[in-house]
C-alpha cells in the first residue's frame, strides 16, 4: 500500500531534511543498499528519525518502526522473534541508532539482545553527541570536545563501545566509517551473513556539531582513520583483524584542529591526546 | 496485436480499494525539494574527469549519475535535491568539480 | 475441559497457553514471577509453541511484545508494580499504535514505601494510558477474562491493548478449583490472530509510529476514545458469546442485592468476594445492603452504574489505592463523575483501604457499610482501615 509519490535510485528517497553534508545520510543509503528490501528497520528518535517520516510521509521504502530512545535493540529482538516463529528467517532486522541511543540510554537493551544471541543487525552511527536535540554530550563524545553540556570541553573519557560489544562474544563486530564506503559495504554484507547478532559502529562526522565546512565530511572521516583516532577493525568470532592498518599515522593535530569543537588545544593537551590514541592503537595490535 | 500488461500500471494492486488505518503511520513515499537549500552548486570539467565514481559514491543525497557510454557521456546531478554540500568536489581525485555560486556572481 | 487446582498466576498461564501466544517476553517480579516461569515450562515441554525472549527488563519486555505482535503473532508479557512503572513510556506505544496485546497485571503497590503486596496503585497509575482494564474477582475469572480479553482487544471495532488485573497474593497465589477449557473449544471461541491495522511486512512496507503533526494528533486520540466507546458494546457481546460456549457468566458491572438496597458498596478485584459475603451477613441482621463489582474499569461503564444505582440512596466506593492529593480514590472519583447529573454528590462516600497488602476482611466491609447507613453524613474520604496512631508509627529514641 506504499504510495510512491517520488522516484529514487534505491530504498531511500533523495530529498531528506538531513543537514548539508550529513555523514549519517550517506551511511544509511549504503547500509540499506546492501541489506536490500527484505529488511525491517527500527529507528529511535534522533537524526535518523528523519528517515522514519513525518505524518503520512516517509522517505524509506522498507517497513519500519520508530522506537523509544532506549529500546531499539528490544524492538528489533521482538520483531526478529515474531518473524522466526512464522518461519520467516530470511528477513533482515536492523536497529539503526545514534551514539546517544546506543552507548547511553540504549546500552541495556543492546546488552540484553547480544547476551541472548538475538539475530539482529545493530548499526550505530556515531556523530559523537546528541546531535538532533542540539549537540549535547554523550558517552561517545571524545575528551576535550565542546558540546552544549560540556561547554568547557568534555573532561571524561569516551566509552569504548567496541570493547563492550566484544565482551558479549557475538559472531560479528566491526567499526566502519563513512569515509570508507567500500569497506562499510563489505562489513554490512558480513554482518548480514554472520548468522547471529552483529554490531557495526560507524563513524559519522557532523558539520554543524563538530564545526567544519560541509564539504569536509569525508575528508575528516578519513583523517580520523589516518591519525588512528578512529580504528577500522573487525572482530569475527572473537578474533580481531585490522581492516585498515595505519602504520604511518598523521599527527592527531591535523584531525582535531580542523574542527571548531576542539577549540585551541594546548601543546600539553595535544600530547596527551596523541599518547592516548597511540596507546589504544597499540593495545589493539596486541589483540591481533 | 498489443499484449495485455500482466501488472496493472498503477503502483497499487487494487487502485480503487481503500481502507482506513488507525494510529501513526506513514504510507506515502515522498521527498522534499532540498535543491532549494543550495548556495553553491557543483560544475564538472568533463574533460578532466576520469570517471572514477568517487563523487557518486560519496554523495550523501545520491544525486550523482555517471554515464560512461559515448552518448550523454559525463557526470550529471539531480538539482532538485542536490544540497550543494561540496563533498563531490572534495573527494574528486582530479579536482575537476568546482562549487560555483548558485545565483551567479 | 479439566478441573485443575490453580492459583491466579497458574490460571493466567493456562489462558495464555490456550490463546496460543507465540512470543513470550516476561520479566520476573514478585508476585508475577510464577507466570514467567510457567510460560517457560510450557515452551520447554512443547505445550506452547513460542519463542521465549528472556528479557533483561520490563521496559524491554513491552518493546519486544509490540515488535513481535506487529509481525503478526500474539505476544505475551505480564508484570506488576514497579515493573509496570518501568514500562510506562512503552505502553503508550502499544495503545497509540493500536497493538492489541493482552497483559496480565498482578496488582501490587508502587514504591515507596517498598511493598511486595496487593494494592491497585500500579494499574491505576496507568489508567489513562489507552489500555482496556479489567479487575477480576477470582481464579476462574482470571482465566475467563484473559481469554475474553484477547477476543475483545483484537476485535476490529476495538483494537486496543488490554490489562487483566488480578490482586497480588490474594489472587495470584491463592489456589482454587479452576475449570480449564480444552483447546478445541477455545479455538472455536477465539479466532486466530490477524493484523488488521498496522503491521511490519517487507511485502507491504509502512513506517509505524513516526512523528505526528499537531494537525493529526487530536484525531488519533479521538480514534482511541472512539474505540473505548465501541468497546462498551463489544465487551458484553463477547461475554455473551463466552457464556454460550463455556457456560459461565461475566458482567462488566455485577450488582449483588441492589434492588431494594439502602446502601451499596462498590468494589473491584478480589475484595468483591468479601463484599458479597458481608452483604449476606448484614442482610441476615436485617440491614438492607448490596454491593456492585466493577469488572471493566476501562472503558468505565457509566450507563450501567447509573442504571443500577438509580434508586439507591447511599453509595460507597472502596478504593484499593489512594489518589494522593485528590479529593478521593481514583475509582471513587470516576463513580462520582459518572453519577454527577443523577445523584446528590452528598450521597456518595469514598473509602480507601487494603493498601500495601492489608487484608480487607468482613470487619472492614462492615465498618464501611455501617458508616454508610448512619444518619450522620460522612465528610471527606474515610481511610477505613487506618490505625489510630497513623502519624506515630515510627517513634524513636534520640
Amino acid at each position: 500500500m506504499l504510495q510512491m509519490n517520488t522516484t529514487a535510485k534505491g530504498l531511500v528517497a533523495h530529498g531528506i531534511s538531513t543537514c548539508i553534508g550529513c555523514g549519517l545520510e550517506l551511511a544509511a543509503r549504503v547500509i540499506l543498499d546492501v541489506l536490500g528490501k527484505n529488511t525491517v528497520i527500527v529507528i529511535p528518535p534522533g537524526c535518523a528519525a528523519l528517515f522514519s517520516g513525518y505524518g503520512k510521509e516517509t522517505v524509506t521504502a522498507i517497513p519500519g518502526i520508530q522506537s523509544n530512545l532506549g529500546n531499539v535493540a528490544a524492538y528489533a529482538a521482538g520483531i526478529r522473534a515474531g518473524f522466526e516463529v512464522q518461519g520467516r528467517h530470511d528477513i533482515n532486522v536492523l536497529g539503526f541508532a545514534g551514539d546517544g541511543a546506543t552507548v547511553d540510554i540504549g546500552i541495556q537493551a543492546l546488552s540484553g539482545a547480544l547476551e541472548r544471541g538475538d539475530k539482529i543487525i545493530y548499526i550505530c552511527y556515531d556523530n559523537e553527541a546528541y546531535m538532533n536535540t542540539g549537540i549535547q554530550g554523550s558517552g561517545s563524545t571524545p575528551p576535550h570536545a565542546w558540546t552544549t553540556t560540556t561547554p568547557a570541553g568534555k573532561t571524561a573519557r569516551r566509552k569504548n563501545m567496541v570493547e563492550i560489544v566484544k565482551a558479549h562474544s557475538i559472531p560479528y563486530v566491526a567499526t566502519a566509517s563513512v569515509g570508507y564506503v567500500d569497506d562499510l559495504r563489505k562489513k554490512v554484507e558480513n554482518a548480514k551473513v554472520s548468522g547471529g547478532p552483529a554490531y557495526i559502529h560507524v563513524h559519522s562526522p557532523c558539520p554543524p556539531g563538530w564545526g567544519f565546512e560541509t564539504d569536509k565530511t569525508i575528508q575528516l572521516a578519513r583523517l580520523a582513520v589516518q591519525t588512528r583516532s578512529w580504528i577500522l577493525c573487525e572482530i569475527v568470532d572473537g578474533v580481531t583483524k585490522l581492516t585498515h592498518p595505519v602504520p604511518k599515522p598523521k599527527g592527531v593535530e591535523e584531525y582535531l584542529q580542523t574542527q571548531k569543537r576542539f577549540g585551541e588545544l594546548s601543546p600539553e593537551e595535544l600530547t596527551a591526546i596523541q599518547e592516548e590514541v597511540d596507546k589504544e592503537y597499540n593495545k589493539l595490535l596486541k589483540h591481533l | 496485436m498489443q499484449k495485455q500488461p500482466s501488472e496493472p500500471m498503477t503502483n497499487c494492486k487494487h487502485p480503487n480499494k481503500t481502507k482506513v488505518l488507525f494510529g501513526p503511520v506513514a504510507t506515502i513515499f515522498s521527498s522534499t525539494k532540498t535543491g532549494t537549500w543550495r548556495i553553491v552548486k557543483p560544475v564538472v570539467d568533463q574533460e578532466k574527469c576520469s570517471f572514477c565514481g568517487n563523487c557518486q559514491k560519496y554523495c550523501p543525497t545520491d544525486v550523482v549519475t555517471i554515464q560512461k557510454e559515448t552518448e550523454n557521456r559525463g557526470v550529471s546531478f539531480d538539482f532538485d535535491y542536490c544540497k550543494g554540500c561540496g563533498i563531490c568536489a572534495n573527494v574528486c581525485p582530479k579536482e575537476c568539480i568546482a562549487m560555483i555560486p548558485e545565483r551567479g556572481e | 475441559m479439566m478441573r485443575k487446582m490453580l492459583d491466579g498466576n497458574g490460571a493466567v498461564a493456562e489462558a495464555m497457553r490456550l490463546a496460543k501466544i507465540q512470543v513470550v517476553s516476561a520479566y520476573p517480579i514478585t508476585p508475577q514471577s510464577p507466570i514467567s516461569e510457567r510460560l517457560a515450562d510450557f515452551v520447554a515441554d512443547g505445550s506452547l509453541n513460542a519463542k521465549y525472549i528472556r528479557v533483561e527488563s520490563e521496559h524491554t519486555a513491552m518493546a519486544c511484545a509490540i515488535g513481535a505482535q506487529l509481525t503478526g503473532v500474539r505476544a505475551g508479557t505480564a508484570t506488576s508494580s514497579v515493573g509496570l512503572a518501568l514500562m510506562h513510556e512503552v505502553i503508550g506505544v502499544a495503545a497509540g499504535c493500536r497493538v492489541p496485546i493482552v497483559m496480565p497485571i498482578v496488582n501490587r503497590a508502587l514504591v515507596s514505601p517498598w511493598s511486595l503486596w496487593c494494592d491497585h496503585q500500579d494499574a491505576m497509575a496507568v489508567r489513562d494510558s489507552g489500555w482496556l482494564q479489567f479487575y477480576v474477582e477470582n481464579a476462574q475469572e482470571v482465566l475467563d477474562m484473559t481469554l475474553m480479553a484477547y477476543h475483545i482487544a483484537e476485535d476490529q471495532r476495538v483494537q486496543l491493548p488490554a490489562m487483566v488485573c488480578l490482586d497480588g497474593f490474594f489472587l495470584s497465589h491463592m489456589t482454587d478449583v479452576v475449570i480449564v477449557p480444552d483447546q478445541e473449544t477455545v479455538d472455536c471461541f477465539l479466532p486466530p490472530f490477524k493484523t488488521h491495522n498496522l503491521y511490519l511486512d517487507p511485502n507491504d512496507p509502512m513506517f509505524i509510529n513516526d512523528l505526528t503533526p499537531p494537525d493529526d494528533f487530536t484525531e488519533m486520540r479521538f480514534q482511541q476514545q472512539d474505540a473505548f466507546d465501541k468497546a462498551l458494546k463489544v465487551i458484553p457481546e463477547i461475554m455473551d458469546k463466552f457464556t454460550v460456549m463455556f457456560g459461565r457468566e461475566h458482567f462488566m458491572v455485577e450488582p449483588y442485592c441492589c434492588e431494594d438496597a439502602e446502601a451499596v458498596l462498590i468494589t473491584m478485584g478480589s475484595m468483591s468476594g468479601t463484599a458479597k459475603h458481608t452483604v449476606d451477613q448484614l442482610r441476615k441482621e436485617g440491614k438492607k445492603v448490596g454491593m456492585i463489582k466493577i469488572l471493566s474499569f476501562r472503558p468505565f461503564p457509566v450507563d450501567l452504574l447509573r442504571q443500577y444505582l438509580a434508586k439507591v440512596p447511599r453509595i460507597g466506593v472502596l478504593d484499593r489505592s489512594a489518589s494522593l492529593g485528590a479529593e478521593s480514590g481514583p475509582l471513587s472519583i470516576e463513580v462520582r463523575a459518572a453519577l454527577i447529573r443523577e445523584k446528590d454528590q452528598q450521597d456518595i462516600f469514598s473509602f480507601i483501604g487494603g493498601l500495601g497488602g492489608r487484608d480487607v476482611p468482613p470487619e472492614t466491609m462492615e465498618k464501611a457499610f455501617n458508616l454508610l447507613l448512619a444518619d450522620k453524613p460522612l465528610r471527606n474520604t474515610v481511610w477505613v482501615d487506618v490505625k489510630e496512631n497513623a502519624l506515630n508509627i515510627r517513634e524513636v529514641i534520640v
